[in-house]
């Protein structure tokens, strides 16, 4: 009997083809094509636009295939932009995507008719497709059973019902597929009614069919979207004739309107309920008064008082885990690479080659591995509580007190993260839907104290912050540091209450965030989402990571310095000091140094000298460099490292006043400075690479550098006036 | 009266939804006709949880302002 209502196909499969899998979100889609693709996969915007492209290939039967994951989707009316690209690649419009052969449309047995309501209008474009439903564990557990066949023969395409978390869901899919094949569904199963299937008619043959170089399945979908929109502005085809377009739209609108019909709400009404009648030959439900897993759960997790808490305790837990687990892996590869070139640097002739591969590009390199321990431990936390459902809850409990601060209840778990390190908080604002609340996020997310500035922090406070105790255990060296913390969390605040007036609010997106019933994530395809985020970030941020290293290199190492007779002689006499030193007048007269003698002038105010500059310049690398540079600078020896930079500092005398050069005014203006001054390269690659120009990182890098100037001035005036005066 | 009036653990049918974000409410499935629960509000008040359909969905203040339904 299925074969008389469905038209099945199976030899489209045995030609090489390009299957997307098209669903709601939190339907199991992204774990049905991680089961299918593996590692196999490749990851990389959309040009222009900041939604993944997310591509695979699997092997069915003998036969490459690929596979495109769609973005999730609620609705083909095209609101968001990952939405539009979900559209436009189904009517086979989009340049940037293969025009799909078949479709996995994936539904959500628990959730039924919210998820019909993207399939019917799926369908509606008439591609071969294999109905994949999800969730029946959760779906039985809530007394909801489904019979498959029935659906089946409502809808006119095969459908199978799998366990998306189970080890075999791939096997399951491609079995399906070889069996029963795929079907190409009919337009307007969802029978609407005559005056609209009247009107979408119209549009189409009196404007749509001539003025547009729609393909004709793609047509009457485009003609209900008009007709609800009711005008032509948010469109993204070149039509002519827009006037008579407008007119005719505006004809039928009328007539749905004196019959009684919302023109914008028609067809949704009328699909969900197609979808609601149809569903009670095929759908069963028992009606169970006991409570889900889901509601026992949400009776704590978001609960008043206690849902608050035990967000903080599971960020706790998690910040903690990370750290401890990163920090080994983080001290090895560091200490690889340092190895490694060691290695290189005394296995090639001493030069400038030598100097290249070990301090710019082997360095370099370091300097991208290294993030790669929070990356992945970060995501293996955020895919696990995303995939488990909690994510969706953490961001309720929150959400009432970051809309205060302008932000969204997704924004807590990337600012958090920023306080490690912004690079992988960065990437984590991906789990925000709304652009603007992202690109917000994304911009004060560096304010945030990330471990990098420590040991400048530590040098400065330990050089010139008196080790006064206050009250009990609180010394002065102490509030300083928690006070710089502070700092930053308030600047955040702030530039976040500006930026939400200034960013342009487009189109208002309405906040729906679904609650999705919560379960035990598909591991595997944890690990694989993991792994995924850390080979972006080495491809795409690292590349410019690198880059820069190697300017940085150029800029420290040229002009060479040759060294005088003076020079060699010192040499003689004591070969240790002689090297240090060498290294120190090399970078005093380098571009670098050129650099910091040049911006003097304009640093002064903020108490800061050439050397200094030379610091800021070298420390965009990392701030850690910072330290480094200033060893360089002072030609401290590698064995007395930070107790010899710290008398230096505070021994170094101003040749015109007679008086020590750095005081505690230039501490804290350094301090203030670098907890907001945009001093990383890494974060602007990565910045780049999340927003898909680079437009915000230049922005980024330009508001928080004023933003240190001034506060780093202001701060250098106060610490002299009411501090030392 | 609106989502925004109502009452945990009650619950309403939805009569229409107001202003320009009417599209996109109506397809997360609050069409009119539907009956939905207020499940609980979040710390602050905001976001509003509902059951609709069957499934969990949070809503702003906005958004509930625009959802008008009636006790039944």
């Amino acid at each position: 009997m299925s074969n008389q209502t469905i038209n099945a196909q199976k030899e489209i499969l045995r030609q090489p083809s390009t299957i997307a899998l098209v669903g709601n979100p939190n339907t199991g889609k992204s774990t049905i094509f991680n089961a299918l693709t593996g590692l196999r996969q490749k990851i990389a915007n959309y040009p222009g636009i900041t939604v993944e492209r997310k591509m695979g290939t699997t092997i069915i039967n003998g036969v490459l295939h690929k596979i495109i994951d769609l973005p999730g989707a609620y609705s083909l009316n095209h609101k968001k932009a990952d939405e539009r690209i979900t559209y436009e690649t189904l009517i086979g419009s989009y340049d940037h995507e293969e025009k799909p052969d078949l479709l996995l449309m994936v539904v959500d047995a628990s959730n039924l008719e919210r998820n019909l309501f993207l399939a019917s209008q799926v369908m509606d474009l008439q591609i071969p497709m294999l109905m994949v439903l999800t969730m029946s564990d959760i779906a039985d557990e809530r007394g909801i059973r489904i019979q498959s066949q029935q659906l089946s023969n409502v809808w006119g395409v095969p459908v199978i019902s799998i366990n998306a978390r189970s080890k075999k869901c791939d096997v399951q899919i491609k079995q399906a597929l070889f069996e029963q094949g795929v079907a190409t569904p009919k337009p307007f199963k969802w029978n609407p009614s005559k005056l609209l299937r009247q009107a979408v008619d119209r549009l189409d043959r009196e404007w749509l069919s001539e003025h547009t170089q729609l393909p004709e399945r793609a047509r009457p979908i485009e003609a209900l979207r008009l007709l609800a929109e009711g005008s032509l502005e948010d469109s993204f085809y070149q039509y002519s004739e827009e006037e008579k377009a407008k007119k005719l739209i505006e004809e039928l609108q009328n007539t749905l309107e004196a019959q009684g019909e919302n023109p914008t709400a028609v067809e949704v009404v009328q699909r969900y309920s197609f979808i609601g009648d149809s569903s009670e030959g095929s759908v069963t439900k028992e009606q169970r008064d006991e409570q889900t897993w889901t509601d026992r759960l949400d009776n704590v997790l978001t609960h008043r008082v206690a849902g608050p808490v035990i967000f903080v305790l599971v960020l706790l837990v998690m910040f903690q885990s990370i750290f401890s687990w990163a920090t080994p892996f983080m001290d090895m590869i560091d200490m690889l690479f340092i190895e490694f070139g060691a290695f290189v640097g005394s296995s090639l002739p001493a030069g400038l080659l030598n100097s290249l591969l070990v301090d710019g590009i082997i360095a370099g390199f370091g300097g991208v591995v290294i993030f790669l321990p929070q990356i992945i431990f970060l995501f293996l936390f955020i895919y696990f509580l995303e995939g488990s459902g909690y994510m969706a809850r953490a961001a309720f409990v929150m959400d009432g007190f970051m809309t205060k601060v302008g932000l969204h209840g997704r924004s807590v778990v990337p600012l958090m993260s920023g306080f490690a390190c912004a690079i992988p908080g960065i990437m984590a604002t991906r789990t925000i839907e709304n652009w603007r609340d992202r690109l917000i996020t994304i911009m004060i997310l560096p304010f945030m104290a990330c471990s990098a500035r420590l040991p400048v922090y530590a040098v400065m406070i330990s050089a010139f912050v008196p080790d006064k105790r206050i009250i009990g255990f609180l010394t002065l060296q102490g509030l300083v540091f928690f006070g710089l913390y502070l700092f930053g969390i308030v600047m955040a605040v702030g530039s976040a209450a500006v930026m939400k007036r200034i960013f342009p609010t487009g189109k208002p997106t309405p906040f729906l965030m679904e609650l999705p019933s919560y379960k035990w994530p598909n591991i595997s395809s944890v690990v694989i989402q993991s792994l995924e985020r850390g080979k972006i970030f080495v491809t795409e941020a690292g590349k410019i990571i690198v880059a820069i290293s190697i300017i940085l290199w150029v800029l420290a190492s040229f002009p060479t310095y040759e060294p005088t007779a003076n020079d060699l002689a010192d040499m003689d006499a004591n070969r240790q000091i002689s090297e240090q030193m060498l290294s120190t007048l090399q970078l005093n007269q380098s571009y670098a140094g050129t650099f910091g003698q040049w911006i003097e002038p304009a640093i002064e105010p903020l108490g800061f000298d050439w050397k200094i500059g030379i610091g800021l310049l070298t420390s965009f690398a990392a701030r850690e460099v910072m330290v480094g540079t200033l060893n360089t600078i002072y030609s401290i020896e590698e064995t007395e490292e930070q107790l010899g930079l710290i008398e230096r500092l505070r021994g170094e005398i101003d040749p015109e006043t007679g008086l020590p050069k750095y005081t505690l005014a230039t501490a804290l203006s350094l301090m203030i400075f670098f907890a907001i001054a945009m001093q990383c390269m890494s974060t602007l690659a990565i910045v780049k690479r999340e927003t898909n120009s680079w437009k915000w990182p230049l922005i980024m890098f330009g508001y928080m550098t004023v933003l240190a100037y001034f506060s780093a001035w202001i701060t250098y005036e106060w610490a002299n006036t009411f501090l030392l005066g | 009266m609106f989502l925004s009036d109502a009452h945990v653990h009650k619950k309403y049918k939805v009569k229409q939804i107001q202003g320009d974000k009417l599209v996109r409410i109506m397809e997360m499935g609050l069409t009119p006709g539907s009956i939905c629960e207020v499940i609980r509000r979040a710390p602050m008040g905001y976001p509003m949880e509902i059951k609709i359909r069957g499934y969990l969905l949070s809503l702003r203040k906005k958004e509930t302002d625009a959802v008008e339904v009636s006790p039944i």
